[in-house]
C-alpha cells in the first residue's frame, strides 16, 4: 500500500468519527451550546483542555523551537506553569460564578457595558490572531500529508469544524476534543518512544533524556552537546546570559496562558467547583504527557538529524549530496529543506557559520566555505518518521496527529469568538429580550460567521498572523488575566478602574510591540530595529506582556480608589463568589 | 449573613489565600529559580545526564507543577468540607 493511501486512511478514518460525535452531541439549548450543559466529567474536560491548548504550532514547531537548547526553555515552562495560575487563581471561581463567558464574567462583576464590550474587543483580537495560525497549520498537514494544496485542506477543514461546532456547539467540540487529543498524544508520543529506544534504550523518552547514549556510550545531552560544539553550535545545555528577559518572557507565557479566553471557558463546562480544580490538573496531566516529551524528543531528534549527516561521526566527512537520503529529497520538494553547494565538492556541510572563530579555524581547515544546508526546524517533527526509518503507519499516524491538534485548537477558539458575539454582544448588549431559541440562532450564526472569517484569513493571512506569539500571549496578559484576577481578589476594583487597567495595560504592550515588530506589523514602519541593543532594559517585545499585566494592576487599583466604590451588591456578589 | 458565617467565612478565605501563596511560592522557586535565574550554583548537581537547573526547566518544573495543582485542589476541596462550604 502506497503512503498516501496510508495517510488517507488515517485521516478520513479520524473524519469519520469527529463527523459520528458531531451528530451525537448536537446542542439542544444555550446552556448546552455555551457551555455542554456544565456536565462534562472533569477528566473528560482536562483531556478537552489539552486539546483546546495543544495546537498545531504546538504540534509541529515546538520540538524544533526546544532543539534550539536551554534558553528556549521558556516555551516549555510558560506553556505548563500558567495551568498552576489558572488552578489557583481563576478556575474554580469563574466556575462558581456560572456565567457562560469571559466577557460575561467581566461585565457582570463590574456591571459595566463598557467593561463587557472591551473585554469582547479583547477576546477577539486575541482569538482571531491564534485561530489563524491554526487553520493555516491544517491546510500545511494537508498538503504535505495527502497531495492537496494548502488552501484545498484549509477547506476541507473548515468545513469538518463546521459541520461539529455548528451543530454542537461546546458540547459538540468538547467531546471532539476528547477524541482529537487521544489522535494528538499517540501520534506525538509513539514516535518519541521508538527514537527514544533506538537511540538510548530507554521506552520512556522522559528517562532517555538523561540517559545514555547507546552508541557512544555517553550521557545523551553530553554527546549532543559534543556533536553541536563540533559543528560551531552553542552547547546545547549551554546557560543564558540574558536571565532577565528569559524570566520576563516565561513569565508572559504563563500569565497570558491564564488568560486565554478559550481556555478559560473550558471550565464553565464541569458540574462542580470542586471539579473545576481537579479538572485543571487533569488538563496538566494529559499537556505534560506531551510538554514532558516534547524535550526529549527535540534532544534526540536534533542528534538523530546531525547523525544523518555525518554518518561517520563529526570528524568525519559529512554525506554526498548525490547520494542523500530520501528524506532529504522529499523535503527538499516542499522547501523546508534547502541545499547549496558552496565549495563544490558535492558534499553537504552542515554547521554553524556565523561562529566566527569557527569559521576562521576548523571551517577554514577543512576546507568549508560557509553553511551549505538550511533545515526548517519544523522539519525535526514533520520528518522524523523518515529521518529515524519508522514505519509508515506512524507517518499516517502524525498525519492525523497535526490535523486533530489543529482542528481541536481552531474550534476551541471559534466557540470563544461565536459565544462572545451572541450571547455578550447580541444577548447581553443588543437585543436582551431574545428567547433562548433566538440566541442560540443567534450562536449558530456567529459560529458560521467566525468560521467564514478565519477560513478567509487562513487563505489570506494577514501580516500579523506570525505573531500569535507576541500578539495573543502579550494582550491575554495585558489585559484578560489582571481584570478577571482583580475581579475576584480585589473587592474594591469598579468598572472604571477594569477599563482603564484593561486599555492601558494593552495599549502599553501593543505599542512596545509595534514599536520593534512595525506598527499594526507593517514591514519596514518599526521605530527601532528589533535587536536586544535597542531593547529597553534588555526587554524583548515578546517578554513585555507581564510589564503590560503590571501597568493594568497599577492602573486599575489607583482609579478603583480614586473613584467610587463598587455597589453593596456587587460586593456581596464577589464575596459569594469566593465561598463555595 | 450572621457574625459566626462571616468569621468562618473570613477563615475560610484567609486559609485559601495562605495556600495559594504557599503554591505560588514553590511554583516560582522550581521554575524561576531552579530552572533559570539559581541554574550557574547548581551546576555540579546532576540528575541523570543533565544538570539540575537544566532539567528542571525541562521536565522537574511541569512534574512540580502537576504535584501542585492536585495538592491544591485535595486541600481545598478538604477545606469546603471542614467549613461546611461543600456544593
Amino acid at each position: 500500500m502506497s503512503q498516501f493511501m496510508i495517510n488517507m486512511i488515517f485521516v478520513a478514518g479520524s473524519f469519520v468519527i469527529y463527523t459520528w460525535i458531531a451528530i451525537w452531541a448536537r446542542a439542544k439549548s444555550t446552556r448546552e451550546f455555551y457551555i455542554a450543559g456544565g456536565e462534562v466529567h472533569p477528566v473528560f474536560n482536562g483531556m478537552a483542555t489539552a486539546a483546546d491548548w495543544l495546537s498545531a504550532a504546538s504540534f509541529i514547531s515546538v520540538a524544533g523551537l526546544i532543539s534550539v537548547g536551554y534558553v528556549n526553555s521558556s516555551f516549555i515552562l510558560g506553556w505548563t506553569g500558567g495551568y498552576v495560575l489558572l488552578a489557583t487563581l481563576l478556575a474554580p471561581y469563574l466556575r462558581r460564578f456560572g456565567k457562560y463567558t469571559v466577557p460575561d464574567f467581566v461585565g457582570s462583576r463590574y456591571d459595566s457595558t463598557t467593561a463587557r464590550l472591551v473585554a469582547v474587543v479583547m477576546l477577539i483580537i486575541i482569538s482571531l490572531t491564534y485561530v489563524i495560525g491554526q487553520m493555516t497549520g491544517a491546510g500545511v498537514a494537508f498538503a504535505r500529508f495527502l497531495e492537496v494544496s494548502s488552501t484545498v485542506g484549509l477547506i476541507i477543514s473548515a468545513v469538518v469544524v463546521f459541520f461539529y461546532a455548528v451543530l454542537g456547539g461546546m458540547k459538540g467540540v468538547t467531546y471532539t476534543q476528547v477524541a482529537q487529543y487521544v489522535v494528538l498524544i499517540l501520534a506525538f508520543t509513539i514516535p518519541a518512544i521508538y527514537l527514544s529506544l533506538q537511540m538510548t534504550g530507554h521506552f520512556l523518552p522522559q528517562t532517555g533524556f538523561v540517559g545514555q547514549h547507546l552508541e557512544s556510550g555517553q550521557p545523551l545531552l553530553h554527546k549532543l552537546n559534543e556533536v553541536v560544539r563540533d559543528l560551531g553550535f552553542q552547547d546545547y545545555t549551554a546557560d543564558v546570559e540574558n536571565k532577565w528577559n528569559m524570566f520576563l518572557f516565561t513569565l508572559t507565557l504563563m500569565v497570558g496562558t491564564a488568560g486565554l479566553p478559550h481556555v478559560i471557558i473550558r471550565f464553565f463546562t464541569v458540574p462542580k467547583i470542586s471539579d473545576a480544580r481537579w479538572s485543571a490538573g487533569w488538563a496538566l496531566v494529559f499537556i505534560a504527557l506531551f510538554y514532558t516529551t516534547a524535550p526529549p524528543l527535540a534532544s534526540m531528534a536534533r542528534l538523530n538529524l546531525l547523525e544523518s549527516i555525518y554518518p561517520a561521526g563529526t570528524e568525519q566527512a559529512p554525506i554526498v549530496y548525490d547520494e542523500r537520503p530520501e528524506w532529504f529529497k522529499n523535503w527538499e520538494v516542499t522547501g523546508l529543506v534547502k541545499f547549496e553547494d558552496k565549495n563544490n565538492d558535492g558534499r553537504v556541510q552542515f554547521y554553524n557559520d556565523k561562529n566566527e572563530a569557527f569559521e576562521q579555524g576548523t571551517a577554514a581547515e577543512r576546507g568549508w566555505t560557509g553553511n551549505e544546508l538550511t533545515i526548517n526546524n519544523d522539519i525535526l517533527v514533520l520528518a522524523l518518521p523518515e529521518i529515524a526509518n519508522m514505519p509508515g503507519w506512524m507517518i499516517g499516524l502524525m498525519a492525523a496527529g497535526g490535523i486533530a491538534a489543529a482542528l481541536s485548537t481552531a474550534s476551541g477558539l471559534l466557540l470563544a469568538i461565536s459565544s462572545a458575539v451572541s450571547h455578550d454582544l447580541i444577548k447581553n448588549t443588543l437585543f436582551p429580550q431574545i428567547s433562548d431559541k433566538t440566541e442560540m440562532l443567534c450562536a449558530r450564526i456567529s459560529m458560521v460567521g467566525a468560521i467564514l472569517i478565519a477560513t478567509w484569513l487562513g487563505i489570506n493571512p494577514p501580516g500579523f498572523a506570525a505573531q500569535t506569539v507576541a500578539l495573543a500571549f502579550g494582550m491575554a496578559a495585558s489585559s484578560i488575566f489582571p481584570v478577571l484576577m482583580m475581579g475576584i481578589f480585589f473587592k474594591r476594583i469598579n468598572a472604571k478602574g477594569a477599563v482603564a487597567g484593561m486599555l492601558l495595560g494593552s495599549a502599553f504592550t501593543l505599542s512596545y510591540i509595534f514599536t520593534y515588530l512595525g506598527w499594526f506589523f507593517i514591514p519596514g514602519t518599526n521605530s527601532f530595529p528589533n535587536t536586544p541593543e535597542f531593547w529597553v532594559m534588555g526587554i524583548s517585545p515578546l517578554s513585555v506582556g507581564c510589564i503590560g499585566a503590571l501597568i493594568n494592576f497599577i492602573v486599575a487599583i489607583s482609579v478603583s480608589y480614586a473613584t467610587e466604590k463598587p455597589s453593596a451588591e456587587i460586593q456581596k456578589m464577589v464575596e459569594n463568589v469566593r465561598y463555595p | 449573613m450572621t457574625d459566626s458565617k462571616e468569621a468562618s467565612n473570613k477563615a475560610y478565605w484567609s486559609a485559601n489565600l495562605r495556600l495559594i501563596v504557599f503554591c505560588l511560592i514553590i511554583w516560582a522557586t522550581v521554575s524561576y529559580g531552579f530552572g533559570m535565574l539559581l541554574r550557574p550554583w547548581l551546576m555540579n548537581i546532576h540528575i541523570g545526564g543533565a544538570d539540575m537547573g537544566f532539567w528542571f526547566a525541562q521536565q522537574g518544573s511541569i512534574f512540580t507543577f502537576l504535584i501542585l495543582i492536585f495538592f491544591y485542589a485535595w486541600r481545598m476541596n478538604k477545606l469546603d468540607k471542614k467549613f461546611g462550604l461543600e456544593e
